[in-house]
């Protein structure tokens, strides 16, 4: 896992608030036009303060600076996360030297030493032993083990080879053993490592298409609530109510939901970074975001539902065969297959039958090959043998019985895989291998299926074992016999129905699903054309990460739309704390307004604005870490939400701002 | 308040809810162009228009054809009214020899009634001839509903379809409109008017010895059928000042009950003919119940405010059992009044048969509060569906993430654009309603309109200015508002009302049509349930009525507190 610090690391506090008072620029501020209101409001306070000097709104205009602040603050501290991430993506790109192959066409291997920085895309190098790979490329000849630690944090090597799936490298990493010619496919500036530096530093970060949907709708609601402050004016004074303009721009800033607008931008660089700490990178925001609306999850059955190993689960004894025997038969002739089929015979007769490994002196190991398909060991004149069933009948030199053929059937129409055991030219019965679904994969797939989500199963097995596997796994859709073409076709149909499809994917021959899907995401493991088609890449290549991937994006807008709930709900409250302090001079009836019995008028006032800047404050963590995602369908989850920001947004603020009234009263600084 | 008051309001309701399912699904059919049981004998005439006119009915219209085509329309139908107005003294059917209407005034009643708002800064009796009411004000009585409707029609394709451009032809949805939906039942409800004693003659008035043995002249006209279309259409415009209190208007408990039902029919049928062509009634049922939620409270409020009566008055020996009677007639009672208020309001009808001004401090705020959440209550004739929509979208916009997904209404997501276009209508209100109450409130020559002063007088201001931009053509009345300034500003804000709400709307609707339909899930965020139906009236309090409490503040709430301190002013 990448190098990820803690949510508040001492350190980027620190320079998170160095960054925010940098952030106060008005130029950059621009951009989030509720707090840029909000800091226009504390200018104009601050000269009037400046210009009539009184307590009251000297700490107003503190206040609504602090407002400003604590969200630049917010905002600071998410990007502060990813600058440290990116310090480290930096160490592993620093200048690298390169071996240039002058003449690749040849195996002559002269070569000249160039800085990797003046590289182009099409040049061939050679990288050695315990050289560091310049920039990312394909292997065209040799493979090497590589150990990629530099961007996926995991220290054990892995195997790059010319041709095939696996000929994509990095650069930045290092070549552990052997000798590869790279042919490079990015040039400086523009590789996995660059990229990733600029994503997680922010550095190009645009508002995404729902980021930017919200900030419309704040930015509308500001100047709708600017509208009621300004005429206010109007129709105070109609009333002979003299309001001074620091009350109203105090009004103003608590009415425009700085909440939300304090924390939208912190809110979109955390879920970023939350997606990197799963060790995964997006190449845009929209991705993200397009993550949580997916309707479908097109998953590789193996590795994903699968162990990917097809076990045994079952001994099935022809008539007049005991279960023990058909099982010792089958331990001792798996003695000689080393591959996981036979590792798994040898378990399950050793966990089901309490059989023991017997003593190999005096016998002959037959062993496992892809020719003979079978394997054996001939012990006391005995030729014990198993494996594929026709193999298996040959070796025995008899016609199947219809017994065997029924039990043959059997296993093959559920899906599983038969294997005959023979002794000698006895028939003593099958062998059921299965792939086995993973444990829980099940409940993880009807959680998704509440919330709206199908899962399809894409494998290459026939169409008869991927419904048995299928129905197993309690997956909604397969693939059988799936070509690249197949899954494409697949995504498009889907598309065409109106729903959002993520897959995911490492060959060259999925790159046109993974381009066509809205969330493909690559493996690190996958080929450098895969690697470009999808727009996440998952350091980790584990398939299972697509559910993450889900989550996190949902847990993004969700977050988002909790905070727009809680800010737009805590106007309520305000109102409650302003009006009445408004007017009461003119109409000491409007007491009654007063229902959170505040102390004074001016504390009244301060107290909502410093109760709207201390929640900018209290709901960052909130902001960072996102609001709990719950695998419940839509409208529980609604219910739930609802009534936690929208109804506590209506709530709480009662109890904060009387809270703070009443500190503020006690220590008579209003 | 009394069982007996709220049965009768039941009762009423009732009638109006028996008709919304048939008359819902009626319109669904005929706007999506199947054949209904009046065709055999409309079908020739809606045709013969289109042949008239050169319109070729299959022709679709994307959202600028359709808008264009609405304002071509909108702006002939002006200057033809305001060409009737003034041109007035020189036209026929004039038998009490009325002269032309000045040019502010008949800018003003010319706008109004083209925007279905109806708001009559003139006495109709004392100021329009028959054929002025007729031909100018009547025909704009069906073609404002009618393209209120239409507009409705064209946001509702924008969910029924997926990836198209089209939202359907201006001209044949008004066609439809007037000939299938508003003339057939203005028809009945005017026959039915006439039965329950209201006058319907071209005579233009009667001469009377009254008891007294003075001579008094009873102004006349054909009342009933204005009557039928000034409810069915939300009109409201009164052929009368006095509006639905006039006994020739409004003559009995039974007419009233009739006006009530007839002002709620189509505005509550039009959210089933939503659902229906959305592929979902119970859509339309969610949006009904919202606006009956927020509607049956504005009743209870007023009926509870004005049976409570006014306490500086039972402090002076009057008996506070009847309420507050005052500007009430005491055939309607206070439940049945009440309701009309709410109804009138929570509709942009404006058609009144109580004296708002005259209504408590809280009696008063209802109505005002209504027409200021952007009359959608369920508001004017199509008006109040697109309305709804909107608020549909914001409500499913801010709530919808919290289900973790981009928000989508109705299967078409809610992006960057539709919020922009959203928020762009949402805005008209509070700013041509707060602009020019806090402007007139601050200008002299707008004070000297004024009965009332202090909070009151504010009402006054607020309400005339709420009522022009929410189209909704009620007045609160205390208010001369037959001057330059009222006249021009008022008629500005009915336009903005109109038009500058509906053209961001229908480039919402252009937008959502030309997007795919995504396929609902159980992820999908529920907009049928009852928790919708309260997050839709919660947005509408919360985004739709926030920015207008400080004023109301400072009139109705503050007048309420006042009156209870027993200050008077």
């Amino acid at each position: 896992m990448l190098n990820s610090p803690a949510l508040f690391d001492r350190a980027i506090l620190w320079a998170a608030a160095r960054d925010a008072v940098w952030k106060l620029d008005p130029r950059s501020l621009m951009r989030n036009p509720v707090i840029f209101v909000t800091e226009v409001g504390a200018a104009l306070t601050t000269f009037l303060w400046l210009r009539a000097p009184d307590a009251f709104s000297g700490q107003i205009a503190a206040w609504l600076w602090f407002t400003v602040l604590f969200a630049t603050f917010a905002e600071a501290v998410a990007e502060g996360r990813g600058k440290a991430q990116a310090a480290s993506l930096r160490q592993a790109r620093s200048d690298v030297q390169a071996k240039l192959l002058l003449h690749p066409d040849t195996q002559d291997g002269l070569y000249a030493r160039v800085n990797a920085q003046t590289l182009e895309a099409g040049n061939v190098v050679l990288v050695e032993t315990g050289d560091v790979i310049p920039l990312d490329g394909e292997i065209i000849q040799g493979v090497a083990s590589i150990n990629e630690a530099a961007i996926t944090g995991e220290s054990a090597p892995v195997i790059r080879e010319a041709g095939g799936d696996r000929s994509a490298v990095t650069g930045g990493t290092t070549v552990l053993s052997d000798t590869i010619r790279v042919r490079i496919t990015a040039a400086a500036g523009s590789t996995f490592i660059d990229r990733m530096i600029a994503l997680v530093e922010g550095a190009e970060r645009q508002k995404t298409p729902n980021e930017l949907a919200l900030s419309v709708l704040l930015s509308g609601m500001t100047l709708i609530f600017l509208i009621a402050v300004v005429t206010l004016w109007g129709l105070a004074g109609y009333s002979g109510t003299a309001v001074s303009v620091v009350v109203l721009v105090a009004l103003l800033v608590t009415l425009i939901p700085t909440t939300i607008g304090g924390l939208l931008s912190a809110i979109g660089i955390a879920g970023m970074d939350r997606l990197i700490r799963f060790n995964v990178i997006a190449t845009s925001g929209r991705a993200v975001e397009a993550a949580g609306d997916v309707d479908t999850l097109l998953l590789d059955k193996t590795g994903t539902i699968t162990f990917g190993n097809r076990m045994a689960t079952e001994f099935l004894p022809l008539i007049g065969v005991s279960a023990s025997d058909l099982a010792s038969a089958s331990l001792l002739a798996s003695m000689g297959d080393e591959t996981p089929e036979g590792r798994s015979i040898v378990a399950l007769a050793k966990a089901d039958f309490g059989l023991r490994e017997p003593t190999l002196i005096g016998a002959v190991l037959v062993p496992f090959a892809a020719q003979t398909r079978l394997s054996g060991l001939d012990i006391d004149g005995r030729q014990v043998r198993k494996g594929a069933v026709d193999s298996v009948l040959r070796f025995a030199g008899v016609t199947a019985p219809p017994e065997f053929r029924q039990a043959v059937d059997r296993v093959a129409r559920t899906g599983g895989t038969p294997l005959a055991v023979a002794d000698g030219t006895r028939l003593l019965g099958v062998i059921h291998l299965k792939d086995v679904i993973k444990p829980a994969i099940r409940e993880r797939f009807a959680a998704l299926r509440a919330m709206g989500i199908r899962t399809v199963m894409v494998t290459g097995d026939n169409p008869v074992t991927a419904a048995a596997i299928a129905s197993e796994a309690g997956v909604d859709d397969f693939i059988a016999e799936a070509t690249p073409e197949d899954k494409l076709a697949y995504i498009r149909r889907e598309q065409v129905g109106g729903r959002l499809i993520a897959m995911c994917g490492d060959g060259t021959n999925d790159a046109p699903a993974l381009a066509q899907a809205d969330v493909g995401v690559a493996m690190q493991t996958g080929t450098q054309a895969a690697r470009e088609a999808g727009n996440m890449v998952d350091l980790d290549s584990s398939p299972t990460k697509l559910i993450e991937i889900v989550e996190i994006g949902k847990q993004l807008l969700m977050t988002r739309g909790s905070l727009t709930t809680f800010s737009i709900a805590n106007d309520v409250a305000k109102y409650f704390a302003i009006l009445p302090a408004l007017f009461v001079v003119t109409y000491p009836q409007m007491q009654v307004l007063n229902v959170m019995g505040l102390g004074s008028p001016q504390s009244a006032i301060l107290s909502a604005v410093i109760f709207n800047a201390l929640i900018i404050v209290a709901l960052i963590p909130l902001a960072l870490r996102g609001v709990p995602y719950r695998l419940v369908g839509a409208a529980a989850l609604l219910r739930r939400n609802l009534l936690v920001y929208g109804l506590g947004g209506l709530v709480l603020p009662f109890i904060g701002i009387k809270v703070i009234d009443l500190v503020v009263t006690t220590l008579h600084l209003a | 308040m009394s069982i007996n008051g709220w049965l009768q309001i039941a009762v009423t309701l009732a009638l109006v809810l028996a008709v919304v399912l048939p008359l819902g699904r009626f319109m669904a059919a005929l706007f999506t162009g199947q054949r209904t049981f009046l065709h055999p004998i409309l079908s020739p005439v809606e045709h013969g228009f289109y042949r008239a006119a050169g319109i070729d009915p299959a022709r679709e219209q994307g959202w600028a054809a359709y808008a264009m085509a609405m304002l071509v329309f909108s702006g002939a139908g002006f200057a033809s009214l305001y060409a009737i107005l003034r041109l007035q003294g020189v036209l026929p059917f004039n038998p009490a020899e009325l002269p032309g209407v000045a040019p502010d005034l008949a800018f003003n009643t010319a706008v109004s009634f083209l925007t279905n708002t109806n708001w009559q800064a003139y006495s109709g009796e004392i100021t329009m001839s028959p054929f002025a009411q007729m031909a100018g004000l009547a025909v704009h009585n069906f073609l404002s509903a009618a393209t209120g409707i239409a507009l409705a029609m064209a946001v509702t394709r924008a969910f029924a379809r997926s990836g198209e451009m089209g939202l359907g032809n201006f001209w044949v949805d008004l066609t439809r409109c007037t000939l299938y939906v508003l003339l057939p039942l203005s028809i009945v409800l005017a026959l039915a008017f006439v039965a329950l004693g209201v006058p319907q003659t071209l005579t233009g008035s009667l001469d009377a010895t009254t008891l007294e043995g003075a001579r008094q002249v009873i102004p006349l006209g054909p009342l009933a059928s204005q009557e039928a279309i000034k409810q069915l259409g939300t009109n409201g415009g009164g052929y009368f000042n006095a509006n639905s209190a006039h006994p020739f208007e409004n003559p009995s408990a039974l007419s009233n009950m009739l006006a009530i039902w007839a002002m709620l029919a189509i505005s509550a049928a039009l959210p089933i003919t939503f659902g229906r062509m959305v592929g979902s009634e119970r859509q339309g049922w969610a949006l009904l119940s919202a606006m009956a939620i927020v509607m049956l409270g504005g009743v209870a409020l007023v009926y509870w405010a004005e049976t409570s009566g006014n306490p500086l008055l039972t402090a002076l020996g009057v008996d506070p059992a009847l309420g507050n009677m005052e500007g009430k007639e005491v055939r309607f009672g206070q439940a049945m009044s009440a309701l009309f208020v709410a109804v009138t309001t929570g509709l942009s009808c404006g058609a009144v048969d109580v004296m708002h001004d005259s209504l408590t401090p809280l009696g008063g705020l209802v109505p005002l509060l209504l027409i200021q959440l952007g009359e959608v209550l369920p508001g004017g004739v199509g008006s109040g569906l697109y309305g709804m929509v909107v608020f549909c979208v914001l409500a499913v916009f801010v709530a919808g993430l919290m289900v973790g997904r981009t928000p989508e209404f109705l299967g078409k997501k809610i992006e960057a654009r539709e919020i922009r276009l959203a928020v762009l209508a949402v805005l008209i209100l509070p700013l041509v309603i707060l602009g020019f109450t806090s402007v007139a409130a601050m200008l002299p020559a707008a004070l000297a309109s004024l009965n009332n002063q202090g909070p009151h007088g504010l009402s006054e201001l607020l309400y005339a200015y709420s009522s022009a931009a929410g189209n909704n053509g009620s007045a609160f009345a205390g208010l001369n508002a037959n001057t330059p300034w009222f006249n021009t500003t008022l008629g500005i804000a009915m336009m903005l009302g109109r038009f500058a709400y509906v053209l961001p709307v229908l480039a919402m609707a252009g937008s959502l049509a030309a997007k795919t339909r995504v396929a609902e899930s159980s992820g999908t965020f529920p907009t049928t349930s009852l928790l919708f139906v309260g997050l839709l009236v919660g947005v509408i309090l919360i985004l739709g009525g926030l920015q207008f409490f400080p004023a109301l503040a400072l009139g109705p709430i503050v007048e309420h507190v006042l009156m209870h301190a027993s200050a008077t002013f």
